[in-house]
């Protein structure tokens, strides 16, 4: 077994992991690792080559590879040092390691100080989501049809229906457009888009691409290819209703579903996975239940926006190098937080207070789409912060801060409620 | 001439009824701010959009570059430039921010690498 040592090992080298790598090495100056399984850095935005990233983090709007590149660019010159090809197997937390598999070195164990988490998440497949009919070739998660089409040069299909609006499922279908493909249906379940307007105009209307919404697919057709789709509209129970069924002929279809943190490795070390995000329970420091090891970006919670994974992921550096150096703020007592009205889930989940008082910023979603609110967080009765809200959408992830100094109890709850309406 | 444009300024995504001829618009309704009210203005007089996508190089390693327009192209010419940028071939090595295709179309823009092919 090959050895390496080092003060934070990283493992996924995407957004999530390069934002953290550059917090850490700036913060320490010590040695950080990041372990990738691809051969070059950057992770999916690397075959995102769409623009509308970095709007919030760089003021201005790049391309998914220009994002990668400056957070990469920027970890290369401050010395941080990347194992690619190296597939993580294992990670025993106690004793700070994590085993890879590298082309060059075989086995490798690497032994640090701090882990952080960025795996990131994978796409909800096929199985997932249990479309009857045959199963032909010609069926692909709208990411992997994108790394084939952005990166591989190699066109997936001719004529190609979408299932699911998802802002992948849209932009893919622009994608394949341009590429000389003809994209037939795009096809929700819900009344509403997933995805933003945006990429619904840009990608959809601007080529005449029918959107169908509350339709769903009944059966694949084909036996060694896809020859076809069924699909029909859903009632308000979402089961299809039988007498909308109608044909689409095709010999692809793309499936934007939605995705999941991927957390085998978390699961194996026993670490605590909140059952609502998929993903390990983290307080404000991006520290989850075991204390090395700390967690950022969508393994943690599935992002919209990579920007907000870089400013999450950027704590999960500079706390996990904190860590490794041994000055990471004393736990005095640990508080949770507690999803209220109209809050699905909250995150960080816990915050650890310290006799240094702090500012925390908690993110979450909404359980529906609502107007005129109030974001209220409150420790029993006490008020710690509330602003108003003139529109919030589950589609659209919250925040609010306030300082750890204020926090008296034992639990902080964050509830949006119409205004005039909080008690 | 009457449409319908969907704003995209914000997440709240107003719909805006303009008619008029190009740049002469006689009645806009719908929108809900000073931003919205300027961006359906363009986008009915002159509709414009980055354009990504990807050019092909001699690298076996690397077989695509991710490019983008350096300024929006108009929408109409979209397609067009997708016909020019195919027959394109990169030679490697390529920079970010390489100018790959001059003035693609007659637009005035130029293609660029958004990536690097060693």
């Amino acid at each position: 077994m090959y050895n390496l040592t080092c003060d934070v090992a990283i493992i996924g080298g995407g957004p999530a992991g390069l934002s953290a790598a550059v917090a850490a090495k700036k913060e320490s100056g010590g040695r950080v690792l990041v372990i990738e399984r691809d051969e070059s850095i950057g992770g999916i935005l690397q075959q995102c080559i769409h623009p509308g990233f970095g709007l919030t983090y760089f003021k201005e709007e790049l391309t998914g590879p220009e994002y990668a590149g400056r957070f990469a660019d920027e970890a290369k010159e401050l010395g941080v040092e990347f194992l690619l090809n190296s597939m993580v197997l294992d990670m025993d937390e106690r004793a700070g390691t994590v085993t890879c598999v590298n082309r060059e070195y075989g086995m490798t164990a690497i032994t640090a100080k701090s882990i952080i988490l960025a795996m990131g998440c994978r796409e909800r497949t096929r199985a997932n989501i249990m479309i009857p009919g045959s199963r032909p070739a010609g069926v692909y998660t709208a990411g992997s049809a994108q790394r084939l089409v952005n990166r591989q040069n190699e066109m997936v299909g001719k004529k190609v229906v979408i299932l699911g609006s998802g802002d992948i499922g849209m932009i893919m279908a622009r994608r394949m457009t341009l590429e000389g493909a003809k994209v037939l249906a795009v096809i929700e379940l819900m009344d509403y888009l997933a995805g933003l307007t945006r990429n619904k105009v840009q990608c959809l209307d601007d080529f005449e691409i029918p959107l169908y919404l509350s339709h769903t697919i009944t059966k694949i057709e084909g036996y060694q290819r896809v020859k076809g789709v069924y699909f029909a509209k859903v009632d308000e129970n979402k089961k299809p209703i039988q007498e909308t069924e109608q044909y689409i002929e095709c010999d692809t279809i793309l499936l934007s579903v939605g995705l999941i943190p991927e957390n085998e490795l978390t699961r194996k070390a026993l670490i605590d996975i909140s059952s609502i995000t998929n993903g390990p329970k983290v307080n404000q420091y991006m520290q989850t239940s075991s204390e090395n090891v700390f967690a950022c970006g969508n393994v943690v919670h599935v992002n919209d926006l990579v920007d907000n994974v870089s400013t999450e992921s950027i704590k999960a550096g500079k706390f996990a190098a904190q860590y490794a150096m041994n000055t990471l703020p004393k736990e005095e007592k640990a508080v949770e937080n507690i999803a209220g009205e109209n809050v699905r889930y909250l995150c960080p989940q816990s915050i650890s207070v310290s006799p240094e008082s702090e500012k925390v910023s908690l993110y979450f979603r909404v359980l529906h789409p609502d107007q005129n609110v109030k974001i209220i967080a409150r420790d029993g009765d006490k008020v710690l912060a509330s602003k108003k809200r003139i529109r919030v959408n589950p589609g659209e992830m919250e925040e609010i801060t306030f300082n750890t100094g204020y926090i008296s109890g034992s639990s902080v709850t964050v509830e949006v409620v119409k205004e005039g309406q909080e008690s | 001439m009457k449409k319908e444009i969907i704003c995209t300024v914000c997440p709240i995504g107003c719909h805006i009824a303009v008619e008029g001829e190009g740049d002469n618009i006689i009645s806009m309704e719908g929108y809900g701010c000073k931003r919205g009210e300027q961006y359906a203005h363009a986008e009915f007089a002159h509709p414009v959009r980055i354009l990504t996508t990807t050019v092909k190089t001699d690298s076996e390693k690397t077989p695509l570059i991710p490019v983008r327009s350096d300024k929006p192209v108009p929408k109409e010419k979209i397609m067009d430039c997708m016909a020019e940028i195919r027959k394109c071939l990169a030679k490697a090595p390529v920079g970010v921010y390489d100018i790959l295709i001059e003035d693609v179309c007659d637009t005035g823009v130029n293609i660029v690498a958004t990536g690097a092919v060693k």
